[in-house]
Parts: C-alpha cells; sequence; structure tokens
C-alpha cells in the first residue's frame, strides 16, 4: 500500500499530542474535577442571570455572524478576483483588523462611538462585524481565487448571468469555505471577551466575561468552572458540526495553482470593484482613525501629551498609575516571538499528521481544535489553578504565558494548512508514486511544497494573535509582566483624559505593531504581482 | 437566418503584457468566417491562439481590437451570457456540485425552461450522447469519456447559435476519439449549428469539419 511509515506518523504527531495533553487536557481535567460538584452546578444553573448570560451570549453571536458573513462576501469577492490599485492595502488592513487585538477593537470603538453609544450591544455587534470581515475575506476568498475561472466562464456559455453564476457555481463551490469562515466567526464572537472588556454594559456580558468576572473578581471558582464546561459543550458541538458540514460539502475541483486575479474591465466591472473596495476601505479604517485621533484629544484641545508622557510612570508629581506602558510593550514582544515559534512548529507538524493520518489524524485535528473552543480565559484559568505545586508550580515561569498564546494560535496555523493541503489532488502523489517514488519521497514531493504558503500566513497569524491575546494573560501574566492589552484596559477602564489618552495611544501602538507585522508578511507571502494571462 | 454568416470574426488582436514590458501578440488582426450551419476546423500548433481566439468568441477575454459578429450582430460589447455562443472548454468545466442530469440541465435552467421541460431536454440529449441512465451520477465519477460527452450535451442542450469547441477530443484513447469524432460530426449536422472546432488533429478535423483553416493562414 502506498500509506506513509507509521514512524514517520508518530514522529510527526508526537510533540502536538504531548503539548496538548500537558498544557491543555491536564489543566482542564484539573478544572472540571476540582471545581465542578453538585453544589456548584446547581448554584450555578439555578440563577437566572447565568440565564441571560447565555441567551445574551448566543443571541449576539448568531447575529454577528450572519451579519459578517453577509457583509463580507462582496470583498471577499472582490479581492480573490481583481488585481487593482490599493489592492494589497486593503488585503492588509482587513487581515490587520482581524488580528488586532480584542482589546483594540474595543478600544477603537469607544473612540469612534458617541457617548450615548458607548457601551451598548450596538457597540458590541459593530466591532464583531468589523472585527471578523477579514474572516471571511481571507478564509472563502482564498478558496474563491483559486476556483477556475473557467468554470464560471462555461456557466456564462450556458447563459448564466453574473448574478446566476455567482449564486449557482461560485457560491455552491465556496460553500465549504463559507462554512468555514461562519465557524470562525462564531467561536470568535460567542467567545468575546475583549471587546466586551471594553465596550459592554452590565446586560451585555458574554460567558466568557462571566467566567472571568466569578473566577477573579467574586472568587467562584466553582461556578466560573460550571460556565466554562457549559460554553465548552456548545462549543464543541459547533466544531463538530463544521468538520462534518465541511467535508460533506468539500469537492473534487481543479483548483488552479496560482490565484487568478485579474484586472476589472468595462464600466460595470469597475464601477463594482470600486464600490466594493471603497466601502470596505471606509468600514475598516473609520474605526482606527478615531483611534489616533482620540489619542491626541484632550479635554482642552489637541494635545502630544499623552505620546510625550507614556514612557513615564508619575502622570503628576507623586501620583503613579501602576502601569508601565513601554515595559508592557516590551514584554508583549517578547512573547509573541516565543509563541509564533512554538506555533509555527507545532501547526505544521500537526497539519502534516493530520491530513495524512487518516482517523487518527481526525482525532489530533479536533483535540488540537479543542482551545479554541475552550476559550482563552478558561484556559487561562486551567493553566493558573494547576501549574500551582512542586514540580510542575510553573507560575512564576517567563515560558508559561507564551505557550498559553500557543495553544491559541496552533488551531489557526492547522486551520489554514490542513484547508491548503486537503485539497491538494491525491492523484498528483499517486502519479509520483508511479514514477517509482516511494510513499515518503512522494509526499515529500508533492504534499510539503504547499505547506509553507500556509503556514507563513498562519505563523502570521500567531504572532499577531500573541501581541494582543487578552484573555488567557488577563489570568496568566503576573505583576510587571503586564502586556500591552493588559495595560490597555487598566487605563482605559479608568477615569480621567490623560489615562484614557494613553490608553488610546497604547492602542495605536499595539495596532501599528500588529498591522507593520501583517503588512510586511502580507508582502513577503504574495508573489509578484502578474498579469493573469486569460 | 439571415443572409449573414454564422460567426464572422474581424480583425481581432489580442495582447499579453509580456515580462520585461514586452508586447506580445497572441492574435494579430485576425478574420475569420463560418457560414451559418457550417462546421470549421481551425488547426495550428499549440501556444499559437487558438484558445484565445475562442475566449474571444465567448467574451471570456476582450480583444484590444477587432469586432465578433453572430448573424451579423456584432456581440463584441455584449457580456458571454447573453452572445448565445456555447463552448466545450478542454478540460470540460463540469460543475462538480451539481449531478449529470443538473450538469446538462444547466443551460435550459438559466434560459427559464420550467423544471419539466429542462429535465425532459437535458435526458433526450444524454441519451443522444449515449449516458441514457446516467442522470444522477456525480459528475467526479464519470470516465474521460464520459465526462467529454456530457459536456457536449451540456452545451448543445443549450440550443446556443454558434458552438465553439476547443480541443473536444484532446486526451481520449484512439477508439473512444475515433468514435466520438463520428458522433460529433452527426451531432452537429444534427444541430444544424454554426460550428468552430480547434484542433491540432488533422484527421479529426477532416472528420467533423466541413472545412479546414489554419491560424497561421488568417
Amino acid at each position: 500500500m502506498n500509506r506513509l511509515p507509521r514512524w514517520l506518523l508518530v514522529a510527526l504527531a508526537i510533540g502536538p499530542a504531548a503539548g496538548l495533553l500537558v498544557f491543555f487536557a491536564w489543566p482542564f481535567v484539573t478544572l472540571a474535577v476540582e471545581a465542578v460538584n453538585a453544589s456548584s452546578v446547581g448554584d450555578t444553573l439555578g440563577r437566572a442571570s447565568t440565564w441571560e448570560v447565555l441567551w445574551f451570549t448566543a443571541w449576539q453571536a448568531v447575529v454577528s455572524t450572519i451579519a459578517t458573513i453577509v457583509i463580507g462576501l462582496a470583498p471577499a469577492y472582490v479581492l480573490a478576483r481583481f488585481d487593482f490599485r490599493g489592492r494589497t492595502v486593503l488585503v492588509g488592513l482587513l487581515t490587520a483588523m482581524f488580528v488586532l487585538p480584542t482589546v483594540v477593537m474595543g478600544a477603537a470603538f469607544l473612540a469612534l462611538l458617541p457617548d450615548s453609544l458607548d457601551r451598548t450591544v450596538w457597540a458590541v455587534l459593530g466591532a464583531h462585524v468589523v472585527f471578523n470581515l477579514a474572516v471571511v475575506v481571507r478564509v472563502v476568498g482564498s478558496l474563491w481565487g483559486h476556483l477556475p475561472t473557467d468554470m464560471e466562464a462555461a456557466a456564462a456559455t450556458l447563459g448564466a448571468s453574473r448574478w446566476q453564476v455567482a449564486t449557482q457555481i461560485s457560491l455552491p463551490l465556496v460553500r465549504p469555505a463559507v462554512t468555514a469562515a461562519a465557524t470562525i466567526v462564531f467561536l470568535f464572537t460567542f467567545t468575546s471577551y475583549g471587546v466586551i472588556r471594553i465596550l459592554g454594559a452590565p446586560g451585555t456580558r458574554t460567558i466568557e466575561v462571566e467566567v472571568w468576572r466569578r473566577a477573579t473578581q467574586l472568587g467562584d471558582i466553582g461556578g466560573a468552572a460550571v460556565l466554562a464546561l457549559l460554553q465548552l459543550a456548545v462549543l464543541v458541538g459547533l466544531v463538530w458540526w463544521s468538520g462534518v458540514a465541511q467535508r460533506r460539502h468539500a469537492q473534487a475541483i481543479g483548483l488552479l495553482p496560482v490565484a487568478a486575479r485579474r484586472r476589472p474591465r468595462r464600466g460595470g466591472e469597475r464601477r463594482i470593484v470600486g464600490v466594493v473596495a471603497g466601502a470596505t476601505l471606509v468600514v475598516a479604517a473609520t474605526p482606527l482613525v478615531a483611534l489616533v485621533v482620540r489619542s491626541f484629544a484632550t479635554p482642552t484641545g489637541w494635545s502630544t501629551a499623552a505620546w510625550t508622557g507614556l514612557g513615564r510612570a508619575e502622570i503628576r508629581p507623586g501620583i503613579r498609575t501602576g502601569v508601565d506602558p513601554v515595559d508592557a510593550t516590551f514584554n508583549s514582544l517578547v512573547n509573541a516571538a516565543w509563541a509564533t515559534a512554538i506555533a509555527v512548529v507545532i501547526g505544521a507538524l500537526a497539519s502534516l499528521a493530520i491530513v495524512a493520518a487518516g482517523r487518527a489524524g481526525r482525532a489530533l485535528d479536533g483535540g488540537l481544535m479543542l482551545p479554541l473552543a475552550t476559550s482563552a480565559v478558561t484556559i487561562g484559568f486551567g493553566m493558573l489553578i494547576t501549574f500551582d505545586t512542586d514540580p510542575v508550580d510553573w507560575r512564576a515561569s517567563w515560558w508559561l504565558v507564551p505557550v498559553g498564546h500557543a495553544l491559541i494560535a496552533v488551531p489557526f496555523v492547522v486551520r489554514t494548512c490542513v484547508a491548503v493541503l486537503r485539497s491538494v489532488d491525491p492523484a498528483m502523489t499517486n502519479a509520483a508514486a508511479t514514477l517509482g517514488a516511494s510513499p515518503t519521497r512522494a509526499w515529500l514531493a508533492t504534499i510539503v511544497p504547499f505547506l509553507w504558503r500556509p503556514l507563513a500566513a498562519g505563523g502570521a497569524l500567531a504572532a499577531a494573535i500573541s501581541l494582543g491575546e487578552f484573555g488567557a494573560t488577563s489570568l496568566l501574566s503576573r505583576s510587571g509582566g503586564e502586556t500591552m492589552p493588559i495595560a490597555i484596559e487598566q487605563l482605559l477602564g479608568r477615569t480621567g483624559s490623560v489615562l484614557q489618552a494613553q490608553g488610546f495611544v497604547l492602542a495605536t501602538l499595539l495596532a501599528a505593531t500588529t498591522v507593520i507585522l501583517v503588512v510586511v508578511v502580507e508582502r513577503f507571502q504574495s508573489p509578484p504581482t502578474r498579469r493573469s494571462r486569460p | 437566418m439571415n443572409d449573414h454568416p454564422g460567426l464572422d470574426v474581424r480583425n481581432v488582436t489580442v495582447t499579453f503584457e509580456a515580462p520585461r514590458a514586452r508586447v506580445n501578440h497572441v492574435l494579430d488582426g485576425v478574420s475569420l468566417s463560418v457560414e451559418a450551419g457550417h462546421v470549421v476546423a481551425l488547426l495550428g500548433p499549440s501556444g499559437s491562439g487558438k484558445s484565445t481566439l475562442l475566449r474571444v468568441i465567448a467574451g471570456i477575454v476582450v480583444p484590444d481590437d477587432g469586432r465578433v459578429f453572430v448573424h451579423g450582430v456584432d456581440v463584441t460589447e455584449l457580456p458571454t451570457h447573453r452572445r448565445g455562443v456555447g463552448m466545450v472548454f478542454q478540460d470540460n468545466q463540469l460543475f462538480p456540485h451539481l449531478s449529470v442530469l443538473e450538469n446538462v440541465a444547466f443551460g435550459p435552467k438559466m434560459a427559464g425552461a420550467p423544471r419539466s421541460e429542462r429535465t425532459e431536454r437535458a435526458s433526450r440529449w444524454l441519451r443522444r450522447v449515449g449516458l441514457a441512465g446516467f442522470d444522477d451520477r456525480r459528475v467526479t465519477d464519470l470516465s474521460g469519456g464520459e465526462a467529454k460527452r456530457v459536456a457536449l450535451a451540456r452545451t448543445l442542450a443549450a440550443e446556443p447559435v454558434v458552438v465553439l469547441l476547443d480541443e473536444p477530443l484532446t486526451g481520449l484513447d484512439r477508439e473512444l476519439h475515433d468514435q466520438l469524432a463520428v458522433d460529433l460530426a452527426a451531432m452537429l449536422r444534427d444541430a444544424r449549428a454554426t460550428a468552430l472546432l480547434v484542433t491540432h488533429d488533422h484527421d479529426e478535423a477532416d472528420t467533423i469539419a466541413d472545412r479546414t483553416v489554419q491560424l497561421a493562414d488568417l
């Protein structure tokens, strides 16, 4: 049989599996066994506020997901199919929006909206949609750009109008990607934390915020654990369903090796591209502009005081903020470097193992998705109450935070890579075998070369996720080890225009770092622009 | 029908910007006329722009210069779906998410035919190409010859005014190729279609077409 040797599969899978067991499964079991019992379950489920939190969490996630998909399909299509001036910038901006830390997104909407809309459900929904547009653009767009354009041309020669081609050919073919995108958006909004911590009002608490509140503010470890498990049950069900749905609708399409983008022709096409690109730019850029503007705003007019005073721990003689923005920035960068390295290595090994290993691969796939479904706060919470006794008292270890970040980033690396690797036509591997390649050689020659590109994209996501990670960090970081997102939340949560402005400054800096990172990687990743040959 | 040729291509020029800014003429002032109801074979070596010419006629590629007329009507500015030009692609381009029958019924569906009629039409064409009973098959499970027959049926079921065939029989084994060439010739004649066949195979051209032209001569 043309199977990869077992030792290779084991070698690929062992690292990801071991990491998952130690840093995810064990803390999770600890959390479930130590904190959940009859009384904590009874108390939590008996409270009316629990059900209010559940209801709010569910409906805002559904509404956010539907709105994001509906709004995101147009830019996904335009960006996948057309070359136009500013395209790279727009793609970078949207990607940056997505990888923007949740607290930055919250801060941007706080800066944008008038006080009457601050801290309302509308602010939360708006932030969720803008935030997640890039998921639809990237996930759906990456498939859309590689669909054979001749298939759409074939439909047109059979009399299908542009609209009919879109609804009867293109959308059904990108359906697996739409399902994938909807799943990611739902997971993100269902477990929304940073945005709500900044923008939410008392009535707009998600389960995630409630877990944090119970664990750290009320000391109700049992209640927090019950809620965390409840959230997990919902999300595991969803991830499972999404996997099934994606496999069911997956088509063996002959994907194009290079995305077939071309310049818009004819007036109608140019108008569509112009309007969609323009509207997307406005939606994505306005909150960021507001963020920068507010970093210069004081009650007495424009000032650079918040920027120039950033390195000073004292805002007035003798008054300390207790938050050092410069230290926080340094901590964030070090964490991000380590988290990215870990996530890329683990993600690459895991993706190759998942695609090659059949049923065992699916188990690993499902296992690695669990941290995403479990939510950042729960991961931090579990690690906090597990690694607190010798010989595993790792709470003070510098690497605990990057490991937590990597756990959260690996699912993104894996999803990006597996989607591409699964689309590789198996006939190619068979062809290599018939040319005399052993299973391992055939695999190296036909599957592995497709890994690098999605891996680079996944690595960029991992870095950005680490920079902005707030949920796990808000439980794991220790005093003095504050990261930028922690500092931002602390600054924006305080009264006083100087502190607020400093919060906006730090959010701007974090946004800029993320944006630069993404633009650099996006450039590095995409080949030199080439006019597609018709 | 009027006195105009079924298909008339006048002075079509297509250039691609090649690397290092060298302008590359793929088609340079090509003119070609196909009498209504006739089948013309267009011969030429690969890479000579035969497929590009078909794409210009179908409206998939916009020419830099020149006009395309179908029965005397200038269709150069019309979008593909309003040209009445059907095309069999070299790699078929069957829709993987639709069944065999749904693929063939796609054209009638786009034309607004009611469900019963388009099913009936598609079934008839499937029988015509020798694939009776294939209705519910997945197109991804078809053999090369079967997929090619489905592609032919799909294009002809849409009843296009002009049929374009882009190396339709390339890649089939000899026996299948020869048999399909005969079938195809009969089908095009039955349909009284105006057709342009791109090929590099002289025998195939002689079997199917009324007339053969070399792209280099145009």
